[in-house]
């Protein structure tokens, strides 16, 4: 076993133990953060079910566009930091570096995407208020989950990013060690819980009212 | 669990310092990462937070002496009701057990050197003070007056109060909630000692981690009911709002959801202690321990499946209305078989009566009469009736107050010799505890009478024939508050003057109490390797032993 004093960390003993402790609960952290989305996505289907017509009409408005292509690029960004998490494990540090920059990268493609999504919405004024364009008040329901939905959503993306560019910058400058390194899987494991979030609320968001 | 064998010898005591003498700066503390001492940091903060409920619920009960108005306007009582809530609610009760014995015990019980991740820990308490301090900041800006529920639409429409300060420190502390979760359950299954198997490991240690995984799985949900109050009174979002098509019964859904899991969150480490103690003062092993743990994981279940009988009579539907009270008769089932179970093992036990013993027996008695209480909220046509009326304040006092305050200040005197190393005056201890437990009843039974006959909850004027049960509860409020200010006093007194503990001045069993009185930054000199079960005060085959407490008559000496 290797024993590098750089990574092992009190009250751990082996560095095998850590990693395995590492990894338990980072999986129970996200089974947290699974039910933090669950009572939003709940509600939504509480109010969706109360209110079909206003809910597939309001989804009618959202771009579509914007939502697949982002649903692409962050289901790419998760294949390459399942390669950095991998590539770390055998040492290759170029790979895992540029694995993580273009994650990184990824994860801020989405983010930009985002916001011009956004920038589109208010220019629709698809903000709820007096404004708001459609006639059925449960169509300013949809958008409230919206809003608040991806909005939470960015906020884990930013965290992300800030956690992938860190690991990249470390490693990049070799201030870090890679193999057994806890922290390599541990992010990848909350880079994913970003995507399969995203995955769920993408045909929440987009696709309601539009199969026929 | 079937088999236990005759005790291994005692392990080594290290001669390395305590863990307090380990720094003195206020750096030292500030930044530990040592369990122990974060755990003296949550006594510290905590008890203010203690305090400062206290004082609010003060001025309720002097207000509630006469019928009329006389002390302070309906607003001030409203925020009065809602502080003392809020903090008794999300920074006393939620993080008392878990947060001060957890930290300091989970690690040491299992003869871990530390919790998983120590960081996280030391950030849990900064996120709870964090969390604190916006709600205080709430109060000196002006105070709240939702009530601890924040029930909406009030609390995002009409309220002109400090709720988005207090939504916000209520968050960071459920943050706070979550990370100490996910730290005691990672240490639970990852830092065991070597021999330490589940069905070896204290009923304290099962009953945190019962509480942890309610912590993880519930605390999110309260965080995102918060986070809409947030969206739809500060961003203006409908989410809630009945004029633009939401639903603000399924605010209390979710609510409850979080709330009546909380409960548990509450009363489970409390059952935790009471098992340790009952079965070291009665000097016999634990009745039913496989049944014990699996209790405490059926509470944990079936506690979130519950929810609705908060909302019997928010509009639900018959059919709703059925299952939610079935599931509640159904969940207190578990909770019933605990206090068979520690009857069981005070039956024919060799009683003594510390301390810590009588305020365990103040648990369980209180507990039972709030319990069965509970039992009368859970049929729907006695709920319709006393629903907000005295009568459930009263049922939630004997569970909260009655039951988990009770437990707090039996683990605070049993754990003191091992936490401090010194000894309390064990007079002085035990006249607290019988007085607590008189003035409690005093103070919250005429409320099951008042309530029944319909004095409605959070009002400050009430008609005149209600006085005489709010003279009796306030008077006995003064005799619980004098209880609770006595330890504060004796245990003071015994940091300095109170005779060294030792290593075991209970003659307990269990891993904590192998190493020194106070515990090494490291806990164990060597890792310990664990070859019996717990508890095992009656070991088969052997005539019980005499009970000899090496304590009895030191403290006491001053
Ligand atoms: C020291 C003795 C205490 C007294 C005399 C007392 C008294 C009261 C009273 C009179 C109310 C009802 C206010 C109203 O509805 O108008 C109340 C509410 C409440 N108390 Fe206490 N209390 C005490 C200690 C505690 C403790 C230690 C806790 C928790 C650990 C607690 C938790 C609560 C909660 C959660 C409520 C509900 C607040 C609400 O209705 O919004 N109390 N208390
Ligand atoms: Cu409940």
């Amino acid at each position: 076993m290797t024993q590098s004093p750089a990574v092992l960390k009190e009250p751990w003993q082996d560095l095998g133990r850590q990693r395995e402790g590492a990894a338990f609960g980072i999986w129970v952290f996200l089974a947290s953060e699974l039910l933090f989305f669950g009572g939003m996505i709940l509600l939504y289907t509480v109010y969706r079910v109360e209110n079909p017509e206003a809910f597939a009409a309001a989804a009618r408005e959202t771009d579509i566009w914007y939502g697949t292509v982002n649903t692409a690029v962050l289901l790419t960004s998760s294949l390459t930091m399942a390669v950095a998490a991998q590539g770390a494990e055998q040492d290759w540090r170029r790979l895992v570096v540029w694995c993580l920059a273009a994650t990184a990268l990824l994860g801020l493609t989405f983010g930009i995407l985002k916001g011009f999504e956004y920038a589109e919405d208010i220019r629709k004024s698809l903000i709820p208020g007096p404004d708001f364009p459609l006639q059925e008040p449960a169509a300013q329901l949809f958008f409230a989950l919206y809003w608040t939905m991806t909005g939470l959503h960015a906020i884990h993306l930013t965290i992300g990013i800030g956690l992938v560019s860190r690991l990249c910058l470390l490693g990049a400058l070799g201030r870090i060690v890679l193999r057994g390194n806890p922290q390599f899987e541990v992010t990848a494991l909350y880079w994913h819980l970003i995507d399969v979030i995203w995955i769920i609320l993408y045909p929440l968001i987009y696709l309601p009212g539009r199969a026929s | 669990m079937t088999t236990i064998a005759a005790p291994s010898g005692d392990l080594p005591v290290s001669s390395e310092p305590s863990y307090l003498s380990a720094g003195y700066t206020l750096g030292s503390w500030l930044g530990t990462s040592d369990h122990k001492r974060i755990a003296i940091l949550y006594a510290i903060s905590v008890t203010l937070f203690f305090f400062l409920g206290g004082i609010a619920v003060t001025i309720v009960r002097v207000e509630l002496f006469t019928p009329e108005a006389d002390v302070v306007t309906a607003d001030t009582y409203n925020r009065l009701f809602t502080l003392h809530g809020v903090i008794m609610v999300w920074f006393f009760m939620i993080p008392s057990i878990p947060n001060i014995f957890g930290n300091f015990l989970l690690p040491l019980m299992i003869g871990a050197p530390d919790v998983a991740f120590p960081r996280l820990n030391l950030m849990s308490w900064y996120l709870n003070i964090g969390g604190a301090s916006l709600t205080i900041y709430a109060l000196i800006a002006g105070g709240v007056d939702t009530g601890w529920t924040f029930y909406t639409p009030f609390s995002t429409m009409f309220s002109n109060t400090h709720v988005l300060a207090t939504a916000a420190g209520v968050f960071l502390a459920g943050f706070s909630s979550i990370a100490t979760g996910v730290n005691f359950i990672a240490t639970t299954h990852m830092l065991r000692a070597p021999g330490m198997t589940w069905f070896r490991l204290p009923l304290f240690v099962w009953a945190i981690y019962a509480t942890s995984i309610v912590m993880v799985l519930a605390t999110p949900v309260l965080a995102i009911t918060l986070i809409l109050i947030v969206a739809e009174r500060w961003l203006g979002l409908p989410i809630f709002d009945p004029s633009r098509g939401g639903d603000p019964v399924l605010f209390q859904h979710l609510f409850w959801f979080y709330s009546h899991p909380a409960v548990y969150i509450m009363v489970l480490p409390a059952m935790g202690v009471v098992s340790e103690v009952i079965t070291c003062f009665a000097r016999r092993r634990v009745f039913g321990y496989t049944f014990m743990v699996y209790a405490m994981i059926g509470i944990a279940g079936i506690g979130f499946f519950v929810w609705g009988h908060h909302m019997f009579v928010a509009g639900m539907s018959p059919y709703a209305g059925l299952i939610f009270s079935f599931l509640s008769f159904v969940v207190a089932v578990p909770s019933a078989i605990k206090v068979f179970n520690w009857t069981a093992t005070l039956y024919r036990g060799q009683i003594s009566f510390d301390a810590p013993m009588l305020y365990a027996l103040g648990f369980l008695g209180l507990f039972t009469i709030g319990g069965l209480t509970g039992l009368f909220l859970a049929s729907i046509p006695v709920d319709v009736h006393v629903t907000d009326t005295y009568f459930v304040v009263a049922h939630f006092h004997y569970i909260m107050v009655g039951g988990t305050v009770s437990a707090f200040f039996a683990a605070l005197h049993f754990w003191w010799p091992k936490i401090t190393g010194r000894l309390y005056p064990e007079t002085w201890a035990r006249f607290a505890a019988i007085l607590m437990f008189f003035g409690f009843n005093f103070t919250f039974f005429p409320q099951f009478i008042v309530g029944y006959l319909g004095m409605p909850r959070r009002y400050h004027v009430y008609p005149p024939e209600f006085q005489v049960y709010n003279v009796l509860s306030s008077a006995g409020a003064v005799i619980l508050a004098a209880a609770y200010l006595m330890p504060l006093g004796y245990l003071a007194w015994s940091l300095v003057w109170g005779r060294r503990a030792g290593r075991n001045p209970w003659d307990a069993t269990g891993l904590e109490w192998q190493t020194a009185s106070p515990p090494p930054r490291e806990n164990f000199p060597r890792t310990p390797h664990v070859d019996v079960g717990p508890y095992d005060y009656h070991p088969e085959g052997m005539s019980p032993a005499p009970y000899q407490p090496r304590h009895r008559g030191q403290g006491d000496q001053a």
